[in-house]
């Protein structure tokens, strides 16, 4: 069956170690990895399309269903989009809101990376415990949004939900037995040696090679690269609340578990801040159902890195095209780099690193010609194109063209 | 005639040997699960996988070997339920016994890994074979401070017939004590021969599926199962028997439930090591093993040969 001594092995698109459907054909040599083959695009749902066949509050409620575990991250990033089109200020009651339900979503993302990291290294007793662990603050969703996933608290112009004076002692009590087990896991992660030995030097990333392929969030983090958006572009209410970047120079897998177990600190610290700072005031602004035209770009740091949404108004009820980019489409092209001559058991952990979310990531793209019109660009357009654009950079591809000439003449 | 077909058969033969291994899954299935903090299985759920498990229908490859197929787990099965006649179960008796049968005992524990081996390469399926290359990588591992650390113990006692080790060490129980770090080594390469955390590396689940038993189903998976229940049963019942036979002290019944709670704890540490440790790699499994575990098993050996000139 196998007479080289090369062989591919299939993990995916159903395979257990991972949660969702993506497929990785591994070349292997013994136990290393020689080459790796990454193909998306099993679970592609057409949201975008889906998004310019509804006005812009249906299409919010849709947009929260890319994602499954940080909702409210793309749910908020594509309000923003509308609301700077609309030139809406926000009350700020509502920006603080927003930031905790943000905050509350990074922890529940993080405990389950963590256990989701244990399970992939074969320790099946971290993830019993995070799991354990993160029951507490999904039950404190529940409890202010009324969901434990998918909260649909964002509205145009605001929040649909107020926060009681019992919610928020209720929060902070659990925010303080989420203290007290983070250290714990902070303590773990750092100190048992069976965990350190899988994770430190797996899935090496320089700083150089993030700042090449542009890893986000905390995979870049985890190389030394200061990189947040809740800090470099603040949005909601990150403005007017201290906070750390936390970032590590391990460059390694090991790195990336230190920057999330220390981010869900940052977290509790910037919790206790909004609920201490809470601003009273109304909770939306009124915004006309028809959004002015124009377009906008919006930027949030969800739990696994930067996302970016596009919104495109023509003055109607519907918007004209949404476009939405996960971060994990900027965070996959890493994992070619990370795996290179690691050994097989490396696989699930260094994919795991980078928090993948592999449906949010499945779009389709089709050209379209850069100038004005929107027809599909032909193929020799697009070559005289390329053509025509190396010319003005001083590049000539004439003699490379003609060669090109004559072997399709000989075909 | 009748005795010896009622020792295979019965007891302390299959039909015992059965029952107790799924009691022990049960037992470390639910220990497993109370120290990560989780309900764990009632107390029948191994009896009901099993049989689920025979109803079930059995399919195999088409481009698998059927005979090595279907071969294997029997052969896995019939080597591990033949080590448990040579163990002594109370005062100093066992069913069948020579000289040397320690090392016999040794070997037919080995079968098992080369049946997993043959049954996973014969299947044919890629993440089969993978599992069934690393079975076998790592028994090069374990097998050696496994043997020494047990033969050490045997040294000491001057016999390789496991009823006499027991008699000697039910004679001096104190000198148990100076086995304590060949036990520590049988109780982690055990780990290591049972497939379990954190030397379950030949059936990673999030790397290869299940390893050599990937494309196993039905019967024959049962069949596998209860051979690996069996597998770990056997192996805290020798690990008993050479490490600290107390139960020979006792009449034949309460010796007996000793003997039973010596395997219950042994099991029960087994349970605690793989809920706290994370699993290796390959590379690294063999690296502890050469490394830390055979160096400490032959400063073992030597200490029991330095005692034994001094104790005799």
């Amino acid at each position: 069956m196998h007479n080289s001594d090369r062989f591919k092995i299939p993990l995916g698109p159903q395979h257990p170690a991972l949660k969702e459907p993506e497929g990785f054909s591994i070349a292997l040599m013994g136990e290393k990895i020689m080459g790796l083959d990454i193909r998306l695009g099993y679970n592609h749902r057409g949201i975008e399309k889906a998004c310019e066949e509804r006005n812009y509050l249906q299409a919010l409620y849709l947009v929260e269903r890319v994602c499954g575990i940080c909702s409210h991250a793309h749910a908020t990033c594509f309000i923003q989009a509308v609301e700077e089109i609309a030139g809406v200020q926000l009350p700020r009651r509502a920006q603080y809101i927003r930031t905790l339900i943000a905050e509350l979503e990074r922890i529940h993302s993080h405990l389950l990376w963590l256990g989701v990291a244990g399970h992939e290294i074969g320790f099946d007793t971290l993830l019993m415990y995070t799991w354990r662990d993160r029951e507490i603050v999904m039950d404190l969703l529940a409890l202010v949004t009324g969901n434990r996933v998918n909260y649909g608290m964002n509205t145009i112009g605001g929040v649909r939900r107020d926060i009681s004076p019992e919610d928020i002692a209720e929060i902070l009590k659990g925010v303080d037995i989420l203290e007290e087990r983070t250290k714990y896991y902070i303590e773990v992660a750092t100190q048992e040696t069976s965990i350190i030995q899988r994770l430190s030097g797996v899935g090496v990333l320089t700083k150089e090679e993030v700042l090449r392929l542009d890893a986000v969030g905390p995979t870049g983090r985890a190389s030394g690269v200061s990189r947040d958006v809740r800090r470099d572009d603040p949005y909601a209410a990150y403005g007017e609340i201290k906070f750390n970047v936390i970032t590590d120079d391990h460059c390694d897998v090991y790195g990336r578990t230190v920057v999330r177990v220390k981010e869900l600190m940052e977290s509790y610290s910037i919790i206790r801040q909004c609920l201490k700072n809470l601003p009273e005031g109304p909770l939306t602004v009124k915004v006309p159902r028809k959004i002015p035209a124009g377009e906008a770009i919006s930027r949030y740091e969800a739990p696994r890195g930067e996302d970016v949404h596009y919104v495109k108004s023509n003055g109607g009820e519907k918007p004209e095209r949404v476009k939405i980019r996960a971060p994990t489409l900027a965070n996959i092209q890493a994992v070619k780099q990370m795996l290179k001559d690691r050994y097989l058991a490396d696989m699930p952990i260094v994919v795991a690193a980078i928090d993948p979310c592999f449906s949010c990531t499945d779009r389709v793209i089709s050209i379209a010609e850069p100038k004005k019109d929107n027809r599909v660009i032909s193929w020799e357009t697009l070559r005289n194109y390329g053509i025509d654009w190396y010319t003005a950079h001083g590049i000539d591809f004439t003699e490379l063209n003609n060669k090109f000439r004559k072997k399709l003449e000989r075909v | 005639m009748a005795g010896t077909l009622f020792s295979i058969l019965i007891f302390p033969g299959l039909l015992f040997l059965c029952i107790a291994g799924l009691i022990f899954e049960y037992v470390d299935r639910k220990a497993y699960a109370r120290l990560q903090n989780r309900v764990g299985p009632p107390w029948f759920q191994p009896f009901a996988d099993f049989i689920k498990l025979l109803g079930k229908e059995n399919l195999m490859p088409c481009a698998a070997n059927p005979t090595m197929f279907n071969l294997a787990p029997l052969f896995a099965f019939a080597s591990v339920v033949t080590v448990f006649l040579y163990i002594p179960l109370w005062q100093t008796k066992s069913s069948f016994s020579f000289d040397g049968d320690i090392i016999m005992i040794l070997y037919l524990l080995t079968i098992p890994t080369l049946a997993f081996f043959i049954g996973g390469w014969y299947s044919t399926s890629l993440f089969a074979r993978l599992g069934s290359v690393r079975a076998v990588t790592q028994l090069f591992a374990y097998e050696v401070p496994l043997f020494m650390s047990i033969l050490a113990s045997a040294l000491l006692a001057d016999s390789w017939s496991l009823q006499k080790i027991a008699v000697y060490y039910a004679q001096h129980p104190a000198y148990c004590l100076f086995n304590s770090v060949g036990f520590a080594i049988t109780l982690i390469t055990l780990l290591g021969k049972l497939e379990k955390a954190p030397f379950d590396i030949p059936e990673a689940e999030t790397e290869i599926v299940a390893g050599p038993f990937t494309e196993y189903s039905g019967k024959l998976l049962a069949l596998l199962r209860l051979t690996i229940d069996i597998e770990m049963v056997a192996g805290a019942a020798l690990v008993v028997a050479v490490f600290f036979p107390f139960a020979l002290m006792f009449s034949p019944v309460v010796g007996f439930i000793v003997f039973l709670i010596e395997v219950l704890v042994v099991v029960l540490l087994l349970s605690l090591l793989r809920t706290i440790i994370a699993r290796l790699r390959i590379d690294q499994m063999i690296d502890f093993c050469w490394k830390w575990l055979v160096p400490l098993a032959l400063f073992q050996l030597l200490l029991n040969l330095i005692l034994k000139g001094a104790l005799s």
